[in-house]
């Protein structure tokens, strides 16, 4: 009896010990996100490449969190790199050869894209990679397709201060998207701003970014709060933001924590009307799924589905006939769409599949993509494209009305050298941590 | 005085959910020591509960208040079936159960995934629950005083039930000396699986208070996890009264360093608080005393 009472107390503590390990494993998971991949060392690492090109088939690899966390996103990514592929193959193919794409889960774990981004390059011998989303899935693949000496094109709009030969960039960098953001802001007359943040890298350089900006176009930052990527309370962050009454609030905030900032921002009587929001991660997928309606408030995008350009109602009505669509169109969706078009259009600049002759006659310039935002241009140094800012402002029916157009196309400039008042020092630091 | 009314009430809030988050806990980690890592995707179930009930009768101003019966019954009957299919060959097995239960919550966040649309669903918070009641100049958003209200009568039915009703004495009575409970015609199993369905009921309440906070999507639940377990073995395992207690403090403690410093600080500094305090007294706030024979 005494043993039995003895090992009943034993087991008693163990449980809460034992919770609380759990605990704390689960909550390190989170962390691991944060430490990028170092790239196995292979055999096959830095040999020739193996891309097959002579069947009347090339191959490709779509690299997308199909589980985890960011198959929200990416799955949309996923199947609209299909329908590209689809459009492309049934116009003949890139250099007359038929796409065979290998489609891969990235899973929401960075060393996971990594690991597939080598097994894509060594044994499936892909010639290009597409996907990724997040900014620590592309800084895991980046040291495996440098070293594997492959091609990878990222299709989302992230904190810019990267180029890699290896990589082409198709979604916004800062300048494209934050910067006509801000300008758009001055010219409304903005005097007091706001910067709400989910708290991982892309928020935190963009509002670096935006404070130094602000100074310069004297706007005054009247508040600064950031909240766990997975957090979804933003309750005393939004009392701040009553409490400091500003003109505009900058919203930097990704994912599912955004419907709980909207939720907090309205459970606390603020409105478009006083107090009005930019955000640079609601699109036309995210507006009807906040759980309150967001009529009013700002978007900053390059694409929009409500965009007048000549390719857009053609790309609309295809994507909503695809069987796997998701009725609208946005702005990562169509960032990669067109990686696919722009892959297609430096192989055949180079006439070949080869990463060092692709590489070449992107180098040579006046690589173009009629694209559903217009006619986008590469700038062969950065691997960044050109892209026009737009503004638009949610209406009724979860559209965005275009308030502001930039003047004409903007230049990618990825470490934004061309702007005075982003200082070396602070451009150095940035990289620096970015790693 | 008046900078600090607001993260007083927020955390106030704060707590009411993580109260609601960590009740269903209390039981099921308390009374059978289950640890149901699979607690914060009913929780999830509950959110997509209130959402269904949204579709089905259109007006948020009704369905809110049938989807909190609904989300207690389909997020017990989950529990149910996880007690029935897979926990009760593993009692004892703490380890083991935590490592299925780890799984479950996977596989639940899968189905969720292929269910409902990736990006999440959205559930509209009623009518009656805009606008805000002024607190000493600070305009507290009614829908936190709902969490409140809906937390405290929570809590007063479940002490209420553990307290006054012979289905709660047996409940404590298994606490307190499992095999003399058996001893005396308690039907132990039974009590089991009545306890798991109510804690997993608790926590399909928890999914509709927190459907009008976050996001309803298949990785909420995640959120809620580990300060519901932390709450729970702070308060005491088993113990109503530490659970409430701490999952207060650490509301407050989180509202204050987030007004403090930020979100992110406010998380660090409020688990390092837990941390130490767990180290100075592991068995937490209150403890059971179980009489055997010495």
């Amino acid at each position: 009896m005494k043993a039995t009472r003895t090992r009943r107390a034993r087991s008693l503590l163990a449980v809460p010990a034992l919770a609380a390990a759990a605990a704390l494993v689960l909550a390190g998971c989170g962390s691991r996100a944060g430490d990028s991949a170092e790239p196995t060392e292979s055999g096959a690492a830095a040999s020739e490449s193996c891309i097959d090109t002579s069947g009347d088939t090339i191959k490709l690899g779509f690299l997308n969190s199909l589980t985890g966390g960011m198959a929200i996103s990416e799955q949309t990514v996923s199947n609209v790199l299909h329908m590209a592929a689809d459009e492309i193959n049934a116009d003949g193919g890139i250099l007359g050869k038929q796409i065979e794409y290998v489609q891969e889960d990235g899973a929401t774990d960075w060393p996971t894209f990594a690991e597939k981004t080598e097994k894509l390059l060594t044994q499936d011998c892909v010639a290009a990679i597409f996907g990724g989303w997040t900014s620590s899935s592309r800084k895991a693949v980046k040291p495996v397709v440098e070293e594997n000496k492959g091609l990878f094109f990222y299709p989302v709009q992230y904190e810019g201060l990267e180029s890699s030969p290896n990589i082409y960039y198709t979604g916004a960098t800062t300048n494209q998207q934050i910067i006509p953001a801000m300008d758009y802001l001055a010219a409304q007359g903005v005097k007091t701003l706001f910067l709400a943040g989910s708290d991982y890298v892309f928020p935190r350089t963009a509002n670096a970014i935006i404070k130094l900006y602000a100074a310069e176009l004297g706007i005054e930052i009247v508040g600064e709060e950031y909240v766990p990527l997975d957090k979804d309370d933003w309750t005393t962050q939004v009392s701040k933001i009553v409490a400091a009454d500003p003109d505009f609030v900058f919203n930097t905030i990704n994912g599912s924590s955004n419907v709980g900032f909207i939720k907090a921002y309205y459970d606390a009587g603020l409105t478009p009307e006083t107090t009005p929001i930019i955000s640079v991660s609601i699109a036309e997928e995210e507006a009807p799924a906040m759980g309150h309606e967001v009529t009013g408030n700002y978007a900053s995008w390059n694409y929009f589905q409500s965009l007048g350009t000549p390719n857009n109602p053609g790309f609309i009505e295809r994507w909503q006939a695809y069987p796997d669509s998701s009725g609208v169109t946005s702005d990562p969706m169509e960032a990669a769409y067109i990686s696919l078009y722009l892959y297609k259009a430096l192989a055949e600049a180079a006439g070949s599949f080869d990463v060092d002759e692709i590489n070449a006659a992107a180098a040579e310039g006046g690589i173009t993509v009629d694209a559903p935002e217009g006619v986008v241009t590469l700038d062969g140094e950065n691997h960044h494209i050109s892209k026009p800012g737009n503004i638009g402002r949610i209406n009724a029916d979860n559209q965005f009305d275009i308030v502001w157009s930039s003047d004409g196309f903007i230049d990618p400039d990825p470490y934004l050298e061309g702007y005075d008042w982003f200082p070396a020092d602070v451009r150095d630091a940035l990289v620096a941590a970015a790693g | 005085m008046d900078a600090l009314i607001p993260p007083l009430l927020n955390g106030t809030a704060l707590g009411a959910l993580l109260l609601l988050a960590a009740l269903g806990l209390t039981l099921t980690f308390g009374q059978m020591g289950v640890i149901n890592m699979a607690h914060g995707e009913f929780i999830m179930a509950g959110a997509f509960i209130a959402y269904l009930t949204q579709l089905v009768f259109t007006s948020s101003n009704i369905s809110i208040v049938l989807a909190l019966p609904l989300a207690f019954l389909g997020a017990g009957l989950l529990g149910l079936l996880l007690e029935v299919g897979i926990i009760q060959w593993m009692y004892r097995r703490p380890l083991d159960t935590l490592l299925v239960t780890v799984g479950v919550s996977l596989i639940l966040q899968q189905i969720a995934l292929q269910i409902f649309p990736a990006q999440g669903v959205p559930v509209e918070s009623p009518g009656w629950l805009d606008g805000q009641v002024d607190i000493l100049g600070y305009a507290w958003p009614l829908r936190q005083v709902f969490t409140i209200v809906l937390a405290a009568l929570c809590l007063a039915a479940l002490a209420a039930w553990l307290k006054y009703t012979s289905f709660g004495r047996r409940i404590r009575a298994t606490v307190q000396n499992r095999d003399l409970a058996e001893t005396s015609g308690i039907p132990t199993r039974t009590v089991d699986r009545i306890t798991f369905f109510v804690g997993s009921g608790l926590a399909g309440l928890a999914g509709v208070a927190a459907s009008l906070i976050g996001g309803t999507n298949s990785q909420m639940g995640t959120q809620y996890i580990i300060p519901a377990f932390l709450v729970v073995v702070a308060g005491g395992v088993g113990q109503i009264k530490g659970t409430v207690i701490a999952a207060w403090a650490l509301g407050i403690a989180l509202s204050f360093f987030a007004d403090w410093t930020t979100g992110s600080m406010a998380q660090v500094l409020a688990f390092v608080l837990v941390v130490i305090f767990l180290q100075f007294r592991p068995q937490g706030l209150f403890t059971v005393r179980t009489r055997g024979l010495t």
